[in-house]
């Protein structure tokens, strides 16, 4: 059986962990320049930027590197009228990208949830192994893992075995 | 493995994304400087040990991280209800006879 999917990690990438309370959302997703998912595990993109809802009053928010100080400038500008708590994590994580038609599968090997009911366009925080990471399924074929930098390896040896293993038809 | 129904994501998710916190509805005492010995004693050691129905307080810490409250049968390990922290305990029976099945033989 041929095998045809990749696991590569990811450039590095500005990432912000948000959080607020209901009432101001409204304010947030101006501050952004576009709406706030409102379920747990929707997303929301505007070119480089997108923002993936975690928990009741958590999201996460990715974008580039160089665009970290103009997002955190204009959500300092609108903290005294709705407080937030907004942290620069780019480097907690590290990104790795799964594609290719096997990608469901190899998450498998590791991921205890249901994989086939999570949307495209649609991310979680989850575990892997024994380790946490924000699970998104960007398209039907291509997930991406963001890992704690110091887990990176434990996740990647687990991968790259599953991968040979796969590669063997085993 | 058992799965969970989380009030906060709506979805039913392995066990493996949870943690267990603990017997729920313990009242907390608003002054504890005017507890006696014995009611500071009971309320940070003494809890129930149910065989059967139990309210009992879960987080979601692989998840969306908050703490709720859930209902679980302690001799089939079946989780009879989950609901948001703040809200009143369902009544154990709500779902029939069938939750204490076990505990007759």
């Amino acid at each position: 059986m041929a095998f045809n999917s990749t696991v590569e990690t990811l450039p590095q990438m500005g990432r912000f962990s948000l959080r607020c309370k209901r009432e101001n959302t409204v304010a947030m997703s101006k501050a952004l320049g576009f709406e706030l998912p409102s379920s747990i595990s929707e997303t929301a993109q505007s070119g480089n930027r997108s923002v993936l809802k975690l928990g009741p009053d958590e999201w996460m928010l990715t974008c580039l590197m160089e665009e970290r100080s103009a997002i955190e400038r204009s959500f300092a500008a609108i903290y005294p009228d709705a407080v937030h708590s907004l942290t620069d994590i780019s480097s907690r994580e590290v990104s790795i990208r799964i594609s290719g038609p096997e990608a469901e599968e190899l998450l498998t090997t590791s991921c205890p949830r249901d994989l086939a009911v999570l949307k495209s366009g649609r991310g979680v925080r989850t575990i892997f192994d024994s380790v946490q990471v924000i699970l998104t399924r960007e398209d039907n074929n291509q997930f991406r893992l963001d890992v704690w930098r110091s887990f990176v390896p434990h996740v990647m040896g687990l991968l790259t075995v599953a991968v040979a293993e796969f590669e063997c038809g085993l | 493995m058992l799965l969970i129904h989380c009030p906060y994501c709506k979805e039913k998710l392995p066990e493996l994304e949870f943690e267990y916190a603990g017997q729920a509805h313990i009242a907390r005492p608003d002054n504890p400087a005017e507890q006696t010995d014995a009611e500071w004693r009971d309320y940070l050691f003494i809890r129930s040990n149910v065989r059967g129905d139990h309210a009992e307080q879960w987080r979601h810490s692989h998840g969306c991280g908050r703490y709720f409250n859930a209902l679980r049968n302690t001799v089939s390990d079946k989780f009879i209800a989950t609901y948001e922290i703040g809200q009143a305990c369902p009544t154990s029976h709500a779902e029939g006879e069938e939750n204490n099945e076990q505990l007759e033989s």
